[in-house]
């Protein structure tokens, strides 16, 4: 369970996020949707604190994880990351052999021995649906697969250091139709392990996979509801524009 | 010359009736420039590599002086009786102070481009990277000359020895190619793609594990470019290391010992001799060798760079 009190966030004097209170349930998945620069990976990235390396980001409330105070001064950001995995747009692995994407976070975080990592390796590839397609070419570099199969690759390298939950920021929109099709898949079936969130572009890809959507607008949200409410039945002028297509 | 090709033809078609469009000519002038400078260029180059070859080879085919001799010999001394042409002493002496050289370089570039990249890149960008770079305009004599005022009275209060030697000669050169060093690993740290480095955090990596594990090995060929480059460049440079290393021509049982190397013995033995004469032909051999060397050190990295880009 996150929850999100009295957010604010600047870039410099940009005020990015404005007084944002959310509560994001767990084991569902919640999709982030709104037009283009009104803050949705910007909130992302304060889940799991990838915003802490920008210079000039100022962070005003709270954010609680299973009751955690992320932003309090004695959490490690090392183990918040181990917890909240992410998954970016573009797939981004390692120029490493399959494998040793998949072991780089187990090895970070202290596990040496070969067995374990083996079994590790293993799950994780299993959970993103990929073992099959590669069991037999692990030592191959993780650059030759597919963007498909890369995106895969990702996400089991996120769920290699046993997060609990996964940000998945615009994950899809690299990717062909059939690599979309089995990424969203995969999502469904985490969701009964993982809290999932993320932020799409595609409201049909929100209508078909999240529990939940947040509607944003202009680093603000606007309408937070169960999907099948917000787009059947949006209580907001706003969110109805947006979902008709009338703006965004 | 902006014009489209599409222009270009419509022109054409206008002006075809005269027998030499304004354009025609231009273009005919730009090639015919290129061409010639071209042309220079591989003259240069290849009477360079000619001169020096016949030269250098001199002392093998008509000076009786056997290959295995002269690379493999501990004695040089060309005025002799009998001459010596063992230039074994000097290869050894250009390849210890460029390699030690490098060794000191390499560390310190690379944690100066990380600094610069990863940890201060404001600060990087503004003062220190012109401050390196400024390090790469100084002219060899003020290395040397500087070296020879600090380093080695340093070197000869703090080891046993006269202080000038191959570890001078190696800490000269060491400053001399560290802009090298550094400027080409920034390059490659500045353009690995940030999403690496993103991943990496994102499963909770610290920044020094992003950089250890991630960072350096996918940028280690453009690394190694940078310091075979400047191998390169130490192997070459005559003048600052004639001033410090002492230029005894034996092989030395210390770093702290007079020692030469091919280009020290080349800038000192050039003026006395005759153009033509044995001694003469065998200095030439030795910039043969400097220049085969060389081919090896751009082949490398030529290899090194097509690793890079895969
Ligand atoms: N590093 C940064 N420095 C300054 N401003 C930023 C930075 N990153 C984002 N912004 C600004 O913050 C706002 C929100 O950006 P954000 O990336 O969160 O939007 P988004 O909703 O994810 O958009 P998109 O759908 O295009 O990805 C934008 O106006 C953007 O210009
Ligand atoms: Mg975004």
């Amino acid at each position: 369970m996150i929850e999100i009190e009295r957010l604010q966030l600047y870039y410099g004097t940009f005020h990015a996020l404005k007084d944002i209170s959310l509560s994001i349930p767990e084991k569902r998945v919640t999709a982030f949707i709104g037009p283009s620069g009104c803050g949705k990976s910007t909130l992302l990235r304060t889940l799991n604190r990838m915003n802490d390396a920008i210079d000039g980001v100022r962070i005003e409330g709270k954010v609680e994880i299973q009751g955690q105070d992320i932003y309090a001064p004695d959490m490690e950001v090392e183990t918040l990351r181990k917890r909240v995995g992410m998954v970016f747009q573009q797939p981004n692995p390692f120029p490493k052999s399959i494998y040793d994407n998949v072991a780089y976070g187990p090895r970070l975080h202290g596990k040496r021995k070969k067995a374990e990592l083996d079994e590790i390796v293993e799950k994780s590839l299993r959970a993103a649906s990929l073992w099959e397609e590669v069991r037999d070419v692990l030592k191959k570099s993780a650059w030759s697969l597919s963007g498909g199969q890369q995106q895969r690759l990702c996400i089991a390298r996120a769920l290699a250091v046993e997060p609990d939950i996964l940000l998945m920021d615009e994950s899809t929109s690299a990717l062909d139709p059939i690599s979309t099709n089995k990424i969203e898949e995969l999502t469904r079936e985490l969701s009964r392990n993982y809290t999932i969130v993320m932020v799409t572009h595609n409201m049909h890809q929100a209508a078909r996979i999240s529990d939940r959507t947040v509607f944003f607008l202009n680093g603000q949200v606007i309408e937070a509801a169960d999907t099948e409410t917000l787009f059947s039945n949006p209580a907001d002028r706003r969110t109805e524009d947006y979902i008709s297509g009338r703006f965004g | 010359m902006n014009l489209s090709y599409k222009e270009v033809k419509r022109d054409t078609a206008v002006q075809a009736s005269k027998p030499f469009p304004k354009h025609r000519i231009e273009e005919w002038r730009g090639k015919a420039y290129v061409y010639v400078c071209i042309l220079v260029l591989i003259v240069t180059i290849f009477s360079i590599v000619y001169f020096i070859a016949v030269r250098g080879l001199t002392p093998f085919v008509s000076g009786g002086v056997g290959v295995g001799e002269m690379l493999f010999g501990k004695v040089w001394d060309p005025d002799a009786e009998q001459p010596l042409y063992g230039a074994l002493p000097f290869l050894y002496g250009s390849f210890a102070t460029s390699l030690l050289a490098a060794a000191i370089a390499a560390p310190l570039g690379f944690c100066a481009a990380i600094f610069m990249t990863e940890m201060m890149p404001k600060l990087g960008r503004t003062v220190l990277q012109p401050a390196i770079e400024l390090l790469a305009g100084i002219p060899s004599v003020v290395y040397g000359f500087v070296g020879l005022s600090v380093i080695v009275p340093f070197l000869r209060h703090t080891f046993p020895g006269q202080g000038i030697g191959i570890m001078a000669g190696s800490i000269v050169l060491s400053i001399m190619i560290l802009p090298t060093v550094t400027t080409i690993a920034t390059d490659a740290l500045r353009s690995l793609p940030s999403g690496l480095k993103e991943g990496s955090y994102a499963l909770g990596a610290t920044r020094w594990q992003t950089i250890s594990r991630i960072i350096l090995p996918t940028t280690l060929p453009s690394l190694l470019t940078g310091i075979v480059l400047g191998i390169a460049r130490a192997f070459g440079e005559a003048l600052a290391v004639q001033m410090v290393i002492g230029n005894a021509p034996h092989i030395p049982d210390s770093l702290f010992e007079s020692a030469a190397t091919l280009t020290s013995i080349i800038t000192l033995s050039m003026g006395n001799t005759t153009l033509g004469s044995a001694h003469n032909n065998a200095l030439w051999s030795l910039a043969l060798i400097l220049l085969l060397m060389t081919f090896v050190f751009v082949f490398i990295v030529r290899l090194l760079e097509r690793r890079a880009k895969r």
